[in-house]
């Protein structure tokens, strides 16, 4: 039944390592499909033709779009399993809370670390540390945002460790400096299969965006 | 007794924390209302945020925050999912987990695409202005085609997404006045039906923000945007 589910992906993209990691944290057999953004299928654009963008679950032929949406689709569906959202509606509201919060935050300042120079640039760090520091204080003392294991939150955020590098490099930082119980927090996650197999090397990912850069002009 | 009818009404305490004109602090409204659910409003003065909104939201400080039995929630949408599945009668989301996916898809869209581009075309001069109005087409138009073949985007009763874009049916006609331009015209036939629609709610129709106290607001937002030269 592995043609069931299929997913469109884009392997640097965050949002679409976050549906990779539910799927293996669940056990579910997929069928990936890398797409070339600069040539996007005929499918992609059928199955998501209000964004035309990845990821996309087709699951039984019917798409679900927008990763965080798509990871609570999994964790309704294939509900025996590793369930990654709480089931009391004040801890599930949290967990919705900060997931949004990674959405709103961390991909669009991360985004202005590498494409800014100067002042903008040190104004991104300063908010994506800020950010990253709210995000240790909502861990706590837990091994993962979840409590003993895997969450929601954190299937949300670490997709963005692949990218710490590129944004380390870019911006002319040190995260773990600042935020060593994130680092830590990540590290411990990859050590599950589920999160090792899911991220792409942090040196790849660095890779691309200096291609961007240059495809951009971006210095 | 006493003590047993102290315990009930301790046992459900519903704060909402708004203001009175902000449309995602009227969501909540709505869903509260749909539900019967008993709460106390307290109308935010956003130049000077109360300690306990500042208590309750520290990571943003804005509202809505909605506070049952002292534990926060903050975030319109992330309340409204609280609030159904805290409160089961009048469900806004669906069991059947792809339809679930639905409402909150477009749900999203109001939030990070339809509404951007209106508070666009409403605050933006110039170039920046025109993008804004097409963008806002565009968005519209795939509103419209959501509608096809359905009274709400719920289908036969209102849902997630209803909700969130219940703020057009009362407060696009404020910018109509206020700009002298239709944004939302006769382009879109479905659009205006369910506005229709969604405004005969009783929810809708006894929980709106005073017409005429909507248009001096904005009037005054537009004329701070686009300071006369």
């Amino acid at each position: 039944m592995s043609e069931e589910v299929v997913l469109l992906d884009f392997w640097p993209s965050p949002f679409g390592m976050r549906v990779r990691i539910a799927l293996a944290e669940k056990g579910i057999q997929y069928e990936y499909q890398e797409e070339d953004l600069r040539n996007k299928s005929d499918l992609l654009l059928k199955m998501n033709p209000i964004h035309k963008k990845i990821p996309v679950l087709i699951h039984r032929g019917k798409p679900v779009c927008e990763s965080l949406i798509q990871v609570q689709y999994i964790d309704e569906v294939w509900h025996d399993k590793s369930p990654l959202i709480p089931s009391d509606p004040y801890q599930r509201a949290n967990a919705r809370f900060w997931a949004d919060f990674v959405d709103k935050k961390i991909y669009e300042i991360g985004t202005k670390i590498w494409t800014t120079k100067g002042e903008e640039q040190a104004a991104a760090k300063k908010e994506f540390i800020e950010s990253l520091k709210l995000l240790e204080g909502e861990l706590g003392d837990k091994p993962y945002f979840g409590g003993d294991n895997l969450g929601y939150v954190d299937v949300a955020l670490l997709p963005f460790y692949s990218w710490f590098y590129a944004y380390e490099k870019c911006g002319n930082f040190t995260i773990e400096e600042e935020c060593p119980k994130l680092i830590a927090w990540a590290k411990r996650c990859l050590q599950k299969e589920s999160v090792a197999k899911s991220l792409p090397d942090q040196e790849k990912v660095y890779g691309f965006v200096l291609q961007l850069k240059k495809a951009f002009g971006i210095e | 007794m006493k003590v047993e009818c102290a315990k009930t009404m301790a046992a459900e305490e519903v704060k909402l924390l708004k203001t009175w004109s902000s449309l995602f602090g009227l969501r909540v409204v709505w869903a509260l209302k749909l539900k019967g659910i008993q709460y106390d409003a307290i109308d935010e003065d956003l130049s000077n945020k109360s300690a306990l909104l500042l208590q309750h939201n520290p990571v943003y400080k804005k509202i809505p925050v909605l506070v049952h039995n002292g534990k926060p929630i903050s975030e319109s949408l992330v309340i409204l999912e609280y609030i159904d599945e805290t409160w089961k009668q009048n469900p806004i989301l669906p069991e059947d987990p792809l339809e679930k996916a639905r409402e909150r898809f477009w749900a999203k869209f109001n939030d990070e695409k339809l509404l951007p581009s209106i508070w666009g075309a409403f605050t933006k001069e110039g170039k920046e202005r025109e993008e804004a109005i097409a963008a806002a087409v565009e968005n519209l138009k795939l509103v419209e085609e959501e509608l096809k073949g359905k009274k709400f985007f719920g289908g036969e009763k209102i849902g997630l997404a209803d909700v969130a874009f219940g703020w057009l049916a009362y407060l696009i006609c404020v910018f109509d006045e206020v700009t002298g331009f239709k944004i939302v015209n006769e382009r879109y036939p479905l659009l205006l039906a369910w506005m229709q629609e969604f405004s005969q709610l009783p929810i809708a129709k006894d929980n709106c923000p005073p017409h005429d106290k909507l248009v001096i607001k904005f009037q005054a937002l537009y004329e701070k945007h686009h300071p006369a030269k």
